[in-house]
């Protein structure tokens, strides 16, 4: 199979490219301005300014004061920090979590919340599990795997009237670049985000620690974040994060419309052509980039790998230590995908009219090749 | 062609990968990840397959990881432990070559349009006269043909074993002088899912019911008890307790194990020799043995083969020979001693 000039990249879910913004911001932090915050001198002081600068900008982006954010080395220590950081008690999630929030639920003998076949959690089934004594609540802003969208402020009022102790985090990693978070701000406790999501660099994230909430850090020793998160400062990141998160934010909008446009072109397009193609959570709310199909017949690992051969970069779910494929726990709490393969499709800001041409060409052909085959 | 390697993590499949990329084919990397399980050895450990990815960026060529767990525990695992329960003490390197590598991941290679698979195993396939034929690796000490007598015609027809030309030795040096990093890796020794600590035991008694057996002598006379009637093999001597070591001192082996009434019994060398060895579930790499065919035929991985005569539907033994324990592959090789010609399940 020949392989195109430039592969049409449709993995934005996983990562997306960095906004010039962002690499620009960091590069001096690089190289001249390269102080330790935490010093007492004039470049500790200017690396100290401009994290103080990104801090503002980060929380204008999120919906809240300079002093809730703790800067994190990313989307997973974020999760983790909320979910282990939370005061003593039982810890719930939604079955449809990220593994980053999901294993740390398990590990303390959390509870997990069924959803309905979209994905999304059913509020009677949250009240019905919720104690009046437990201490968290986790539920994802948007799913990383189908793209759906859950409605954090009802979820959020139903924890606050049965367990006005809980605290409600929302993992917002796969949300921010296409949803205005600051009302799910609002409604929550803690809200985690991850730079090279909407971006920024890998390795940096947030926390959002809203007024008194008390968490306990999960790494000890400067003291640095208020002492919510010790360890140097990873300054360049921090500073392109927030670039990146004023980027997205300035943009998104627009970004959203056009993105969605393309999307449900792709979408159409894919649908029309092959027999046996659903659109998983079609009637759902979905972010605007992320489009997630049910292929009969085809397994997934294969549909990645010819779609590689012909220059189309996809995922298909979620991967184990090894790098293999596992079996989604979302589809499976969904109750769908039983016998088909999975594939997602990611847009994202750089994603192009081209790119949606050339992958609604690469996908029908190569599910004919793999179904001629079998 | 386009090939794709099976890669184990290993340095036999890694150097597999680095020849054919020398005789100019397009070479793909995959690995199979079988087992999701606590063993963190064997084929199937992220370690391993960190270092088949590893070898492959090394080499240059992509590298995939097939997730065919389900497979391997409805087809091997699964399988192992129902066999324990009757008494069979199965192979399952040889139903995981049967049903994962020449089966699933040989489809899966023609599904991505591969023309060809190849795998690490020292054994080598030759065409004669347009007969695919499965004949010992190079190096006797390394032969794995063994666990390779399933492969029939079309399967032969698609696979590469170029490792089976060469010694362990020259592999190793290969690898070595390439800097790939599995070069002085240690060969695989235990079967990957069984944990390192514990074993094959521990395994079992997690997933069935070990049961307590008692222990006769061939007169029905009882000489003593075993933990687990499940874990006794027929032909094994040690671990049988007090039974082993009576009757004057001299060895007594496991001859006969009943899990049905939990008897084991035991008795003497002799009364452990049998004339013919019953198998079933035969597959032949071409045609079947004509009956009254003179063979050579081995019970075991690294076993020597014995002279013996195919019956129909058991093997006659030319001198009296050790019962094969239930469950364990019975390989056929023509008269040469070289030539692979089919194998089964000792019934």
């Amino acid at each position: 199979m020949s392989r195109v000039a430039a592969p049409v990249y449709l993995d934005h879910a996983a990562t997306t490219p960095m906004r010039p913004e962002a690499v620009s911001a960091m590069l001096p932090f690089l190289t001249d301005n390269f102080g330790n915050p935490s010093g007492a001198h004039g470049m500790a002081r200017a690396a100290r300014g401009a994290i103080e600068d990104a801090r503002e900008v980060v929380a204008a982006e999120l919906g809240c004061d300079p002093a809730e954010i703790v800067f994190t080395g990313g989307g997973t220590e974020a999760d983790n920090l909320a979910i282990a950081g939370a005061p003593e008690g039982r810890r719930l999630c939604s079955a449809v979590e990220h593994h980053a929030v999901l294993r740390p639920v398990e590990h303390g003998g959390g509870t997990t919340l069924s959803v309905d076949e979209n994905g999304v959690v059913d509020l009677d089934a949250l009240r019905g599990a919720l104690r009046a004594d437990d201490a968290l609540v986790s539920v994802m802003l948007a799913n990383n795997e189908t793209g759906v969208v859950q409605p954090i402020d009802t979820i959020a009022e139903v924890v606050r009237s049965v367990a006005p102790g809980a605290l409600v985090h929302t993992d917002a990693v796969a949300g921010f670049t296409w949803i205005d978070v600051a009302s799910a701000t609002a409604a929550a406790d803690l809200v985690s985000v991850s730079a090279h999501k909407f971006g920024g660099p890998k390795g940096v994230g947030a926390l959002v620690v809203r007024g008194e909430t008390k968490l306990a850090p999960l790494l000890l020793g400067g003291g640095q974040e208020r002492e919510r998160r010790s360890g140097t400062h990873n300054v360049a990141g921090i500073v392109a994060m927030a670039a990146a998160a004023a980027a997205a934010g300035r943009d998104r909008a627009a970004t959203v419309a056009r993105v969605a446009t393309l999307r449900d072109r792709l979408a159409e397009a894919v649908v029309g052509a092959t027999p046996g193609v659903t659109v998983t959570a079609a009637e759902a709310t979905r972010t605007a980039g992320t489009l997630h199909l049910q292929v009969a017949g085809v397994e997934s690992e294969s549909l990645v790998i010819v779609l590689d051969d012909l220059g189309v970069c996809a995922s298909a779910g979620s991967a184990c230590a090894s790098g293999a494929l596992e079996t989604s726990h979302v589809l499976a709490a969904m109750g769908v995908g039983a016998g088909s393969g999975a594939l997602r499709l990611s847009l994202g800001w750089t994603t192009s009219q081209a790119d949606v041409a050339a992958a609604a060409v690469a996908i029908p052909k190569a599910i004919e090749v793999l179904r001629s085959r079998a | 062609m386009r090939v794709l390697a099976a890669m184990s993590g290993g340095v036999d499949s890694s150097v597999t990968a680095a020849l054919l990329l020398d005789e100019g084919h397009d070479v793909v990397g995959a690995t199979m990840k079988l087992w999701g399980g606590p063993s963190d050895q064997g084929c199937c450990s992220v370690a391993d397959v960190d270092d088949a990815r590893r070898v492959c960026q090394q080499l240059g060529i992509a590298h995939h990881v097939f997730n065919f767990s389900d497979d391997f525990d409805a087809n091997v695992v699964a399988p192992y432990v129902e066999a324990h329960v009757h008494g069979r003490t199965p192979n399952p390197c040889i139903e995981c070559n049967r049903h994962l590598k020449f089966d699933r991941f040989l489809r899966r290679a023609v599904q991505l349009g591969f023309d060809a698979i190849a795998t690490g195993h020292h054994a080598r396939i030759t065409n004669d006269a347009g007969v695919w034929n499965l004949r010992r690796g190079r190096d006797a000490a390394k032969d794995q043909s063994y666990v390779l007598h399933m492969l029939d015609q079309a399967a032969m027809a698609r696979t590469l074993l170029p490792v089976g030309a060469m010694t362990k030795a020259d592999v190793r040096a290969i690898a070595e002088a390439r800097g790939l990093r599995t070069a002085a890796k240690p060969d695989s020794q235990d079967t990957c899912f069984l944990p390192s600590d514990g074993g094959r035991a521990t395994f079992l008694g997690d997933r069935i019911a070990l049961r307590p057996a008692r222990v006769v002598d061939t007169s029905g006379n009882a000489v003593g008890v075993v933990d687990a009637v499940e874990l006794v093999t027929v032909g094994q001597r040690r671990g049988l307790g007090a039974g082993a070591t009576a009757n004057g001192g001299s060895p007594r082996y496991a001859v006969d194990v009943d899990t049905d009434a939990a008897v084991v019994t035991v008795g003497t060398l002799d009364d452990l020799l049998v004339d013919a060895q019953p198998v079933e579930a035969m597959t032949w790499t071409h045609a079947p043995a004509d009956v009254g065919e003179t063979m050579r035929v081995q019970t075991s991985a690294h076993g020597a083969s014995e002279p013996a005569d195919w019956t129909g539907n058991d093997i006659r033994w030319h001198a009296r020979h050790r019962r094969i324990a239930r469950g364990q592959s019975v390989v056929l090789y023509a008269a040469d001693d070289d030539r692979v010609l089919g194998g089964g399940i000792a019934s």
